[in-house]
């Protein structure tokens, strides 16, 4: 177990920058996600942590050590591939006892060690199958059983359930949690789902074309986005994003059909131009009978998902599709005018110039 | 194609059946020979296997013909180490090539791949001449040596090796490394063992190969100890205006067909898998 602290990391792939420089400090016994779309960069961030790709520029440390120039194995990590990496003509026992026995340790610490992970994983009647005569599930907790043997430091995981269907993944999903809180592991895991990283992660790292958007603990990104990029990935339906101005001293936003919505407080007031971007997440809205309602969507199709519904309209005027979530089942006709409102707290204020969110002051109450 | 049709079944069998004659009938007059004496096969030729069976084996094995001073026995020897010489030296060289140009990235490597891969196109006939002076020159004529060597690497086997690797993931590698398996303990403890198939096909394919040389031991065996059977099957026929004993000839021909059909027999679930299936 061990701190892994990124220090301003950098990787070229001959004349391309592909990671322009990421800061981070993992704790021990963290459990840190990082997020992102394909082809951001978040696997070759995992994979430079784990020796597989040399840093082109700054500092990766695990516990004291600097391991830029370290191999894989001398780095004390464990990683668990996509399609699980195990190898094919080893059964299950031999699979995790083969980093072991590289590192001659003895063979009854070996099999100890191997029967105890097996435990762990409920794979003891499977030790001696092959991996092609396991299900994926199976296959994925011996690639699992062949990380915990090791006792590293490190924990890796490059998108360890993707190639599972939808059930197996939810279950994994809650087996990976218990383990982590019964190893105390520090761990960084990469995937792309973003109910897995909300999920799983003690914090989340939201990584965007090479850039880290926003570290941050799971809950904490999804009601505070630091920029336009973390605020549409996170959450799902994305969430809505309005063109807006600021009226009032600051104070409301005005959509440009002329509905005025009441921020919690002040905008900050240095920006050059009064245009902002307001965010609602689709589970935000309320509907409301109340005629002064600002928010009128003109009801496009309606989606019935048992538990809630979404309805896709668009504001009187404008052409932005609008989602919102409704819990229940609820039926509207096309066209249909829905009233909703939106919480003050709620809203997310953005500047379209730079993306990043705009900072609001609760209002003095003594003034 | 599932039909059920009574005479399309039979006239499939009746097809088959003939082929199988059609390729079977030279073999069968060559068994038929080498059960007669050569008197019989010389005044006619007879259709059912004689009494001279053990005979002419047992004179093939341990005398040999009189027109050549090696036995069978010798010269099956003689062929065997020099087509097990260049299997095993073949598929030697040819995993250790391909696993240095799939998994490492040296200067060159491109044109080390593609100077391997012209090698292709030199089979040994168009190299015969300078290949035989270098081999004089290394005083391994009449050698098991210079009978191996010239013929053991192979841009076939090569570049089948390679292929395989480059199917196997990516991933496997990294996970030996992070296990912390070096290059040669990835080569011995994971590569090798997932190749087990397409070495067991291309053995198959070598052996018979290397057994049936012909022309570059007919060029550097001068020396009776030295000859494979091919060759001296060849030099029992060379007996200008005598007779050749035919009955050894044709039982020798038999005895140099049996190690290849072992090798297919026993091989045949290996090669089979090997040509169709990959284990990964």
């Amino acid at each position: 177990m061990a701190t892994v602290s990124l220090r301003n990391i950098h990787k070229t792939f001959g004349k391309t920058e592909v990671i322009h420089g990421i800061d981070c400090d993992i704790e021990d016994g963290e459990f840190v996600v990082l997020l992102g779309p394909s082809g951001c960069g978040k696997s070759t961030v995992l994979r430079m942590i784990a020796g597989l790709e040399t840093v082109s520029r700054g500092e990766i440390r695990i516990g004291d050590q600097v391991v830029n120039k370290l191999e894989p194995a001398e780095r004390d990590i464990a990683m668990v591939f996509q399609n699980y990496a195990l190898y094919p003509h080893m059964n299950v026992a031999k699979n995790m006892a083969y980093g072991l026995k590289i590192r001659g340790m003895p063979q009854q610490e070996i099999d100890k060690r191997v029967n105890r992970a097996a435990e762990i994983l409920e794979l003891t009647p499977y030790l001696s199958r092959k991996p092609r005569q396991l299900s994926g599930g199976q296959r994925q907790r011996v690639a699992m059983g062949r990380c915990i043997v090791r006792q590293p430091k490190v924990f890796l995981f490059d998108e360890p359930l993707s190639n599972l269907d939808a059930k197996l993944r939810a279950q994994m999903r809650l087996e990976l949690r218990n383990l982590h809180e019964k190893l105390g592991i520090t761990s960084i895991y990469v995937t792309h789902d973003q109910v897995e990283a909300m999920t799983l992660g003690n914090r989340l790292m939201v990584i965007n074309d090479g850039r880290a958007e926003q570290i941050g603990s799971p809950l904490a990104v999804y009601e505070q986005p630091k920029s336009l990029f973390v605020a549409g990935f996170i959450g799902s339906p994305a969430m809505n994003f309005l063109k807006a101005k600021l009226t009032n001293d600051n104070q409301t936003a005005q959509l440009p059909d002329g509905a005025c919505i009441d921020l919690p407080g002040r905008a900050r007031s240095d920006a050059k131009s009064d245009e902002i971007v307001l965010g609602i997440r689709p589970e935000h809205f309320q509907p409301t009978d109340a005629s002064d309602a600002n928010i009128c969507l003109d009801v496009d199709h309606v989606e019935t998902l048992g538990a809630d519904t979404l309805v896709h309209g668009r504001l009187s005027h404008q052409s932005d599709p609008l989602t919102i979530r409704l819990t229940d089942v609820h039926h509207f006709d096309r066209h249909h005018r829905l009233r909703v409102t939106v919480a003050p707290e709620r809203l997310h204020v953005f500047d379209p110039e730079t993306g990043s969110r705009m900072a609001i002051r609760q209002p003095d109450r003594h003034a | 194609m599932v039909e059920n049709r009574p005479w399309l079944t039979a006239m499939t069998h009746a097809c088959l059946i003939l082929g199988v004659i059609v390729l079977a009938f030279p073999i069968y007059v060559t068994f038929v020979a080498s059960t007669h004496s050569l008197e019989t096969i010389t005044s006619y030729f007879p259709l059912l296997p004689g009494d001279q069976l053990i005979e002419n084996y047992t004179r093939a094995l341990t005398v040999g013909s009189r027109d050549v001073g090696a036995t069978v026995g010798a010269m099956m020897f003689n062929s065997f180490i020099m087509a097990i010489g260049i299997t095993c030296g073949k598929i030697a060289i040819s995993l250790l090539a391909a696993y240095a140009i799939v998994y490492f990235r040296f200067r060159f490597r491109m044109f080390f791949f593609w100077t391997i891969f012209i090698t292709l196109m030199l089979p040994v006939e168009v190299r015969i001449l300078p290949t035989y002076k270098v081999v004089a020159d290394l005083h391994m004529l009449n050698s098991y040596s210079g009978l191996i060597f010239p013929l053991i690497a192979s841009a076939t086997a090569t570049f089948l090796f390679r292929q395989f690797f480059m199917t196997v993931p990516d991933e496997l590698c990294e996970a030996a490394r992070i296990d912390g398996a070096g290059p040669l303990r990835f080569f011995f403890d994971i590569l090798l063992p997932m190749s087990r198939t397409s070495i067991a096909a291309l053995f198959v394919i070598l052996f018979i190969y290397g057994w049936n040389q012909y022309l570059w031991p007919l060029l550097i065996t001068t020396d009776e100890s030295h000859y494979t059977l091919l060759i001296g099957i060849k030099r029992m026929l060379d007996v200008g205006e005598g007779q050749a004993e035919w009955q050894i000839i044709m039982a020798s021909t038999m005895l140099a067909m049996i190690p290849p059909v072992l090798v297919v027999v026993f091989m045949q679930k290996q090669f089979v898998r090997g040509m169709t299936e990959t284990e990964k």
